[in-house]
């Protein structure tokens, strides 16, 4: 019993879990209004798509990667999706959905082959990446937004209808896409891999896991899931702007995944709690408004918490290291 | 690809023990060398933009419309010290934005203009100290904690300043862009000039060697008693004071302030100093490089636009070349390695 409790102290999704907990109090303590269903439908519709892509950037993360270009791919897809519900409103959505995912794992793709042909880090690469496929969604587009008349109302209902329980759609998507990574990381050899390969890149080889496929891996679902969550997009807000869409998406997801406990210096991160931190953020985002505070302070709380996030981070790590030295002398 | 030798012993010529290296010869030690791949590749750009616009080989257009580059350019400049000593800094835009924020919503206040741009100055201070702090008290890789200032930064900028624009500065502030010392537009001749003092302070000072001792191998630097903390420190406060002029730059040359000033500038700095040969993992690098990749990006940039291309397909050139020319450099170093 006693190590249960230990345990689940000591599980860093606790502590997130706890700070949920402790501001949804203080903030209904002080608005009651934000203890009413409608605040629960407002945050659950506000993190979907950040919760989606969270997942990719999860996973390059606990690779030791980062990718800074999910934003502009989320655009891209979504761009391109909406051009083709536009132009060609024959098409089926799901059509229109296949290939908002596919271009997200080409331009993915694209970013891992950056990274391991040329052995460039991660970070500058997708900086780069973030620049050029802006670029692209300018270009496709011809700098034009795609208005909400062209966005099938089937595709917007999902974001609206919902299947069960009054929960939309668009979160049960977005569950999906966490239990199936869930399944991926920590049920499948691959999965596994990744984590192996993040917590040491120079033994992943030695033990025959093969660096340039996992690598490539990681940053192709980054780009795909940033696709999925392009196509959603166009339901949840409607519209498509080639100026507007995804635009500092990447930070966001970034804070959100770190204070969900993912290291960033690889091979450290749950599913569970990335979920949390997702929630966490989103959970602040509805907050803000409810109690009389400006919007403006979202950037300077997320950028905050991933510092603090580092930080606790750093701390952990010391305190296993010095953890495991000690049981190492002790027998 | 470029570094098949990585991981295996390299083959080292058999040298008899009374016998020098024979010495590479001056044309490849002066080709090799990224530098002069800017240069080249500066005077094609002038070449091509000048076919494209007759208009572009006037020297007066290029220095005026050098005045927008040059900010980020300034930066650049400080940038590379930091990328050479082994460490980055992705949040000088951020940080240009909410010291030209506190500059204004001072003003905008009563307080003297002189007082406001001081504070500005010292909240640029501030700012590059905390990266600092950040990065050398608490160990956390540069790389990613200033992914987290940025946001910070700007953040605060949007909470100081709202999503108006401030402006009312007296007219002897704005349009330093219109003001010229012997032709030249005064932030160039500012770009000039700190070009100068910093190519200085890197090449020829005790210090500036340091810091590429620092970048090449920080544990040996450490045991040859170079203090790495303080300089490293140095390095991110000047970066900050370096951002703060440049946010009041931008200010007189926009006469007004916006939390949105340089959104997205990080990538042109980095590119500057890529661009200019700087190895991105640390201990290589040249203020000259940066200097001359600064002017290929005015050109292309300026090029671009008397060819009537987009801005926004020039993101698309912009990203390219970043990707281009790290993976340029990262070979050349790769072939002179050892």
């Amino acid at each position: 019993m006693n190590d249960i409790v230990q345990t689940l102290i000591h599980r860093r999704e606790a502590g997130i879990f706890v700070m949920i907990l402790l501001i949804t109090a203080v903030v209904g303590a002080v608005e009651p209004r934000f203890l009413t269903v409608e605040t629960a439908r407002i945050v659950a519709l506000a993190i979907p798509l950040i919760l989606i892509a969270a997942m990719g950037q999860m996973m390059v993360l606990v690779a030791r990667h980062v990718d800074l270009s999910i934003g502009s791919i989320m655009a891209f897809s979504s761009i391109v999706a909406g051009m083709m519900f536009r132009d060609l409103p024959d098409l089926p959505i799901m059509a229109g959905v296949v290939v908002a995912i596919a271009l997200g794992t080409g331009l993915g793709l694209l970013n891992g082959l950056l990274v391991v042909i040329f052995r460039l880090p991660s970070i500058i690469v997708t900086l780069g990446t973030l620049s050029l496929y802006r670029g692209l969604v300018f270009l496709v587009s011809d700098a034009r937004q795609v208005d909400p008349q062209f966005i099938p109302r089937s595709l917007i209902s999902l974001s609206q209808t919902s299947p069960i329980f009054g929960i939309p759609w668009l979160v049960i998507i977005a569950l999906a896409v966490a239990v199936a990574t869930y399944v991926f990381l920590d049920h499948s050899r691959l999965g596994r891999q990744i984590y192996a390969l993040g917590s040491n890149p120079v033994a992943a080889p030695l033990r025959g896991i093969k660096v340039v496929r996992v690598t490539l891996l990681v940053f192709a679902l980054s780009g795909a899931l940033s696709g999925l969550a392009g196509v959603l997009y166009a339901s949840r807000f409607g519209y498509v702007n080639p100026g507007i869409t995804g635009v500092g998406f990447e930070f966001t997801v970034i804070a959100a995944v770190v204070v969900g406990g993912v290291s960033i210096n690889g091979g450290v991160g749950t599913v569970l709690g990335t979920i949390l931190g997702v929630l966490l953020l989103g959970l602040v985002s509805v907050a803000l408004p409810i109690l009389g505070v400006s919007a403006f302070w979202q950037d300077v709380f997320n950028g905050a918490v991933i510092v603090l996030a580092l930080l606790i981070d750093r701390t952990v790590r010391e305190r296993s290291t010095r953890a495991l030295a000690q049981a190492g002398g002790g027998g | 690809m470029t570094d098949t030798t990585q991981g295996k012993p390299v083959q080292q010529p058999v040298l008899s023990s009374h016998e020098a290296a024979a010495a590479r010869p001056l044309w490849q030690v002066v080709l090799i060398r990224p530098e002069v791949m800017t240069l080249v590749l500066l005077f094609v750009a002038f070449g091509v933009a000048t076919r494209l616009s007759p208009f572009f080989a006037d020297t007066t257009f290029i220095l005026e419309s050098a005045t927008f580059y040059v900010e980020y350019a300034l930066i650049a400049l400080v940038l590379t010290l930091i990328i050479v000593s082994g460490e980055i800094d992705l949040s000088p835009a951020a940080m240009m934005a909410f010291s030209a924020c506190v500059f204004a919503a001072l003003f905008k206040a009563g307080v003297p203009i002189g007082v406001a741009m001081g504070a500005s100055v010292v909240t640029g201070a501030l700012m590059g100290a905390f990266n600092g702090m950040l990065v050398l008290w608490f160990q956390l890789p540069s790389i990613i904690v200033t992914i987290g200032t940025l946001t910070l930064y700007r953040g605060l900028a949007q909470v100081l300043a709202g999503d108006r624009s401030i402006s009312g500065f007296p007219s002897w502030f704005i349009g330093i862009d219109w003001k010229y010392w012997f032709g030249i537009p005064i932030p160039v001749v500012i770009f000039v000039v700190a070009a100068i003092v910093l190519g200085v302070f890197l090449g020829l000072t005790v210090t500036g060697r340091q810091i590429y001792q620092i970048g090449t191998s920080p544990e040996a630097a450490r045991h040859a008693g170079i203090r790495v903390r303080r300089i490293k420190m140095g390095l991110f406060v000047l970066l900050g004071v370096t951002s703060s002029v440049a946010g009041m730059l931008t200010a007189s040359r926009l006469a007004s302030v916006r939390y949105d000033m340089a959104t997205g500038g990080e990538l042109q700095m980095v590119l500057m100093v890529m661009l200019g040969g700087t190895y991105i993992f640390g201990g290589r690098g040249s203020i000259a490089g940066t200097f001359l990749a600064a002017w290929l990006l005015i050109v292309i940039a300026t090029g671009m636009n008397v060819a009537n291309i987009p801005i926004t397909s020039q993101l698309i050139v912009m990203g390219l070349l970043l990707i281009v020319s790290i993976v340029a450099t990262n070979a050349i170093y790769a072939r002179t390695q050892r």
